[in-house]
């Protein structure tokens, strides 16, 4: 048999039907994970056509995008942002009753961000196909999941056929090696990355990170990484599973168990790239490159060393970056002052982030003006964080820490930064007016984060790191 | 979804590269549970002044591209959400088709699934068409060619499938609903091998 990548394996597995010249593959999906905001069109479509949901079984649906991350009042009301917000979640909330779908709503402990979920659950699986309608689906890859984004008539689709029309992609291999120094992160080793292929480097291409570098990294950090291969316009990012992985699944609320347990770890075993497979394409990097990395512009791919002077504009639309960003090029960003810090989002929101954001904060204060919000990726997140008293440590800080949901990150909750603030925000997208109209956003690492808002500014995180080492 | 077979218009530019879909549509116009009437708030932030007036330097707010159903657009157009809210919002807007030298992926399948033809072109062809805004254009779907009068014809590639999905206008779920046979085959080979 030829030598087949990760990504092949798992494509030919779910193959229904074969493309054609004139038709594209009939690709089946494992899990069909659903959210308020990009279902309700797909529901009524289904309505109209008089179609059942085909696999209610293979599909979960969780509350994230548009809901409230703070406290009910105490009448027990929600305090949505607007009518419309509430009106998607109780359309939700009906559709999935109609449909017979599973939903972590309100009132279940395992509700939260939809890519923080899955692999919790331990519905999130090596080897299988997993689709969202949501571009971050893309972080499922770090289980060696065929994990990808799609639109609102595709959820219809795999609604009613389990089933998506797609073209095979093309494979990227993205090999890191080396080591990450101390205080540099997953986040800034993907950014980097991002910034050295470009914002459209991966378009058409499915990645498998691959390399010593890592293999080294946590589950979580391999999460980091897989979520923002669709910033480098790759709609899939993928890790061949492990130890770690496996170890990492193990004895999760829906993971096999016993017997099949064992029969799954040998199937997933297999799951990775043969010697002497070929990629499309290649990049290799060196992690020992990568320092702390903050993004300047209104894309992710604009991103620097945080310490490095802004790059002089090389397009008309890279100096309306820089003008939107109220930023002069040649002069470093470190050092400018900052008004709001945002901890959360599928990127980086999971206890490991929080972790580290506390051991930055710990003993110290959120400088004066600076508004710090810090929102865990899940309930289940939440409350393991509040049960090693993390949340004492933001909010003695003078952060808020609030309920899981992806808040900030798309600012269509009501959490939101006023035109022109500058936001320190360890999510994903830096796009014009993506945090609130006008707002200006810069992406970083959780403790790059926690720096920022101790120091007012924006500052180098291993100052602090190294000084708690000391204490 | 119509059939959509020649679209003739003098185009309208965006020149800028990787106008993501927070900027055809952002967010905070997503909490709707239909598809209609997002093309109000189609480019909103950048479209409208902080009043709420037309902003004279959006492009598309200029006379000459009032009416315009092309839209020539800088590199890399869509990048960013699957919010399939955007290429709503770009038809209700009155866009047809969408011209660049790359499409994100999400954006494009999206569009092309809606009627809004997705045009990826060489970067020469590209670049002539976003230095000419207002040129009559005329994009045949069937024969996969842009022609401007006193220009050589430009060809560009579509997958096959998606055009006949436009020409015929057709849309995926029925093609899908044919499978439904393969799709039960392949769950009990599932099963069994479980
Ligand atoms: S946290 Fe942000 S990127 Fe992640 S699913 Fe929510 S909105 Fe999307």
């Amino acid at each position: 048999m030829t030598a087949r990548t990760l990504f092949e394996k798992v494509w030919d597995a779910h193959v229904v039907a074969p493309e054609t010249a004139d038709t594209p593959a009939v690709l089946y999906i494992d899990l069909h994970l659903i959210h308020e905001v990009t279902s309700p069109q797909a529901f009524t479509e289904l309505r109209a056509r008089k179609l059942q949901l085909r696999r209610p079984d293979l599909t979960l649906a969780t509350l994230d995008h548009a809901i409230p991350t703070l406290h009910p009042r105490p009448n027990g009301e929600r305090p949505y942002a607007t009518p419309q917000a509430k009106h998607q979640v109780t359309r939700l909330e009906a559709n999935c009753e109609m449909f017979g779908v599973e939903l972590l709503g309100w009132n279940s402990a395992s509700r939260g961000i939809v890519h923080v979920i899955g692999p919790e659950l331990g519905v999130t699986q090596p080897g299988k196909t997993i689709v969202c309608g949501d571009s971050h689906t893309s972080t499922h890859g770090a289980f060696g999941a065929l994990a990808f984004g799609i639109g609102t008539t595709e959820v219809g689709h795999v609604m009613a056929t389990q089933c998506l029309l797609q073209r095979k992609p093309r494979t990227f291999a993205i090999t890191v090696d080396g080591k990450l120094a101390p205080g540099v992160s997953a986040k800034d080793l993907i950014l980097y990355v991002i910034s050295k292929i470009g914002v459209n480097g991966g378009t058409g291409h499915v990645f498998e990170y691959r390399g010593s570098a890592i293999e080294a990294l946590s589950m979580e950090e391999r999460m980091t990484v897989c979520n923002m291969s669709i910033e480098a316009g790759a709609r899939a990012g993928m890790v061949a599973p492990d130890e770690k992985t496996f170890t990492w699944l193990k004895d999760r609320p829906r993971s096999p168990r016993g017997a099949d347990w064992d029969a799954a770890v040998a199937r997933w075993t297999a799951l990775r790239t043969d010697p002497g497979a070929k990629f499309d394409r290649e990049a290799h990097f060196d992690a020992a490159d990568v320092r702390p990395t903050i993004t300047y512009g209104t894309n992710p791919g604009m991103a620097i060393p945080l310490d490095a002077p802004v790059p002089a504009a090389r397009s008309a639309a890279e100096a309306r970056a820089l003008k939107y960003m109220q930023l002069t090029a040649g002069k470093p960003l470190a050092g400018t002052p900052i008004d709001i810090v945002f901890i959360g989002s599928c990127t980086n929101s999971r206890l490991p982030d929080l972790r580290a954001a506390a051991r930055v904060l710990a003993g110290r204060k959120v400088a004066k003006g600076v508004r710090m919000l810090v929102v865990p990726g899940s309930e289940q997140v939440r409350v393991q964080a509040e049960a090693e008293g993390l949340d004492k440590v933001f909010t003695d800080a003078g952060a808020e820490w609030r309920l899981s949901g992806c808040s900030m990150c798309i600012a269509m909750n009501g959490d939101m930064a006023p035109p022109g603030k500058l936001v320190v925000s360890t999510s994903n997208r830096n796009f014009e007016g993506r945090q609130g109209k006008g707002a200006r956003t810069v992406l970083a690492s959780p403790v790059t984060a926690a720096a920022c808002a101790v120091a007012g500014s924006i500052t180098d995180s291993r100052p602090y790191l190294a000084e708690e080492a000391v204490a | 979804m119509n059939s959509v077979t020649r679209i003739q218009s003098r185009t309208a530019v965006l020149a800028d590269e990787n106008i993501d879909t927070d900027r055809i549509i952002p967010a905070r116009y997503l909490t709707t549970t239909t598809r209609d009437g997002l093309g109000k708030n189609c480019f909103n932030d950048w479209r409208y002044l902080k009043d709420g007036s037309d902003n004279p330097d959006f492009p598309l707010n200029r006379p000459e591209a009032k009416g315009c159903s092309i839209l020539v657009a800088g590199r890399n157009f869509g990048c960013g959400s699957s919010r399939e809210h955007a290429p709503w919002a770009l038809l209700d807007y009155g866009i047809q088709a969408v011209i660049s030298s790359e499409i994100a992926d999400i954006f494009r399948n999206n569009a092309l699934k809606n009627g809004l033809v997705a045009i990826v072109l060489d970067t020469n062809p590209h670049r002539w068409l976003l230095d000419h805004p207002g040129a009559d254009v005329t994009i045949d779907v069937k024969a996969q060619t842009i022609t401007t009068p006193g220009h050589a014809e430009i060809h560009f590639e579509l997958e096959p499938f998606a055009r006949h999905c436009l020409l015929e206008g057709v849309d995926q779920m029925g093609f899908l609903l044919q499978h439904l046979d393969a799709i039960k085959t392949y769950e009990q080979r599932q099963r069994e091998a479980a």
